[in-house]
């Protein structure tokens, strides 16, 4: 059974209330800058940066992050993990890293790029904004802006899609059978 | 992919792909200011050169520390070989100190696949005999793929003693095997009588040749054979076959010159046409740490037995 959790307009509107909450928090664009975790989190990143820039006429960076090599799963798995691209073209030394994301889960993958990011410079501060939330933590991560927070179970399966890659925005969560 | 990479036989036109879009990565990570990820840490790669080699040990012990693996380095010369150990006592004793990756570079061809009897780790051929040299032929498959655009249709000559070249070799297959035309170039003497069955055309006239090129690719004379009477003389075969400033000037303006090192400058290839601009030979030993490093991500980062990926 699959359960659409938010349609096209209401992932329009959190990207809006989440452009708004960076500002107020950040007061304002200076030194803010947005990393999206590749893939779909760069997309996000770029949305919200069109947001910021319609809101405070601030263009703010765009960078892309790829966690691949940062993983605490290499060699565990049978495939090595197919690697994206890493394009961040500013410094991110003392500046206010957003780090963008769709799904916050296990916070794994937060944790990886948290220390890929550690390895490109010194941010001033880190900051996490995910589209969704589906809970089941595995390490002490939080996020600072959250789209909509979805209660799942472990066996469910949450879909992000974004209309660059997938033609559509829209956020389904699928029952899964728990093991 | 396969568990080791022994032969560009081993890889499929898929694989060859994956292998140089993950390089792709790597070379960004190389120029970052830390150039160094966490992927292999704890795992232990072994370089074992058993034959001398200075560019490839240096480019496969650079990739496997910016992947911070723990490298170890064991080479002929003032090691237990060298009191007589056979290849199988060492590579025991590799398997005992639980290498994850093993780099292999040995005189006799096969000792790489003999190798993965007798290892649980991934074996890696960095040179065997005149057999096989693909990482090599990687690295060169990913600089003409990122200089040119492609790989499929491209014309490719390679020039020199194909007889003795594992370079020749893995380069052959791997150009065929992306859809490219090879066309082997060199003395009849040293142009092996089975090279039609590697998919490649045979030339004896490197002049006819040139201006059709896209790939110009340059190999080592290797001094020590013409005491075995393969060509009359080194400057006999510089007249007829070297990559002079006046054959050069035929190559269409696009094409590159390679060499996989060392050069011999002026014998082979002139001083002046490996300083030309076309001529992508430092660019092969970049590129070459980056391929490296994909090589020894894919295939250990890949040796779990969990869910693919």
């Amino acid at each position: 059974m699959t359960a659409t959790v938010m349609t096209a307009d209401d992932v329009r509107r959190a990207l809006t209330r989440i452009a708004h909450e960076i500002l107020e928090r950040d007061k304002g664009a200076a030194d803010v800058v947005l990393v999206g975790i590749a893939d779909r989190g760069d997309d996000l990143a770029r949305r919200l940066a069109i947001e910021i820039a319609r809101i405070e006429g601030v263009e703010i960076p765009v960078g892309v992050l790829d966690i691949t090599f940062y993983r605490d799963d290499i060699g565990l798995r049978a495939e090595a993990p197919e690697v994206h691209e890493t394009r961040i073209g500013f410094d991110v030394s003392g500046k206010v890293v957003v780090l963008v994301d769709d799904v916050l889960y296990t916070g794994r993958t937060i944790r990886s790029a948290m220390d890929a990011l550690m390895d490109l410079g010194r941010p001033r501060k880190i900051q996490l904004a995910v589209l969704v939330d589906r809970g089941h933590r595995e390490l002490p991560i939080r996020a600072d802006f959250v789209g909509k927070n979805v209660p799942t179970g472990r066996a469910d399966d949450v879909r992000v899609q974004i209309e660059e890659l997938d033609g559509v925005d829209a956020v389904t969560v699928t029952a899964g059978v728990a093991a | 992919m396969n568990e080791h990479l022994l032969s560009m036989h081993d890889l499929t036109a898929e694989d060859v792909v994956r292998i140089l879009d993950t390089a792709e990565s790597f070379r960004e990570v190389g120029s970052r200011v830390i150039k160094k990820v966490p992927a292999l840490r704890g795992r232990t790669v072994v370089n074992f050169f058993m034959e001398n080699s200075t560019r490839t040990r240096i480019s496969f012990e650079l990739a496997a520390k910016r992947l911070s693996a723990d490298v170890i380095n064991f080479s002929a010369g003032g090691s237990s070989v060298s009191k007589g150990e056979s290849l199988k006592d060492t590579a025991l004793t590799l398997q005992a100190m639980g290498a994850d990756a093993i780099v292999i570079r040995h005189s006799s061809s096969g000792s790489p696949l003999q190798l993965t009897r007798w290892v649980d780790g991934h074996v890696l051929n960095a040179g065997d005999g005149t057999h096989e040299h693909p990482t090599q032929a990687l690295l060169d498959l990913y600089t003409m793929r990122e200089k040119l655009g492609r790989l499929e249709g491209l014309r490719a000559a390679i020039v020199g003693d194909v007889m003795h070249s594992r370079v020749a070799r893995s380069l052959t297959f791997g150009l065929v095997k992306m859809g490219a035309e090879v066309t082997l170039v060199g003395p009849p003497t040293l142009i092996p009588p089975d090279a039609p069955a590697w998919g490649a055309q045979v030339s004896y006239d490197i002049d006819g040749l040139l201006p059709k090129l896209d790939v110009c690719y340059v190999l080592r004379v290797q001094k020590e054979r013409q005491r075995l009477e393969f060509f009359p003389s080194v400057r006999e075969y510089a007249r007829l076959f070297g990559l002079t400033s006046a054959r050069a000037a035929t190559l269409p303006e696009q094409a590159l010159i390679m060499h996989p090192g060392p050069m011999n400058r002026g014998v082979e290839i002139d001083s002046d046409v490996a300083d030309k601009p076309e001529s992508v030979i430092e660019e092969q030993v970049t590129n070459g740490i980056a391929i490296r490093m994909a090589l020894l991500y894919l295939l250990v980062g890949g040796s779990g037995d969990g869910e693919s990926a």
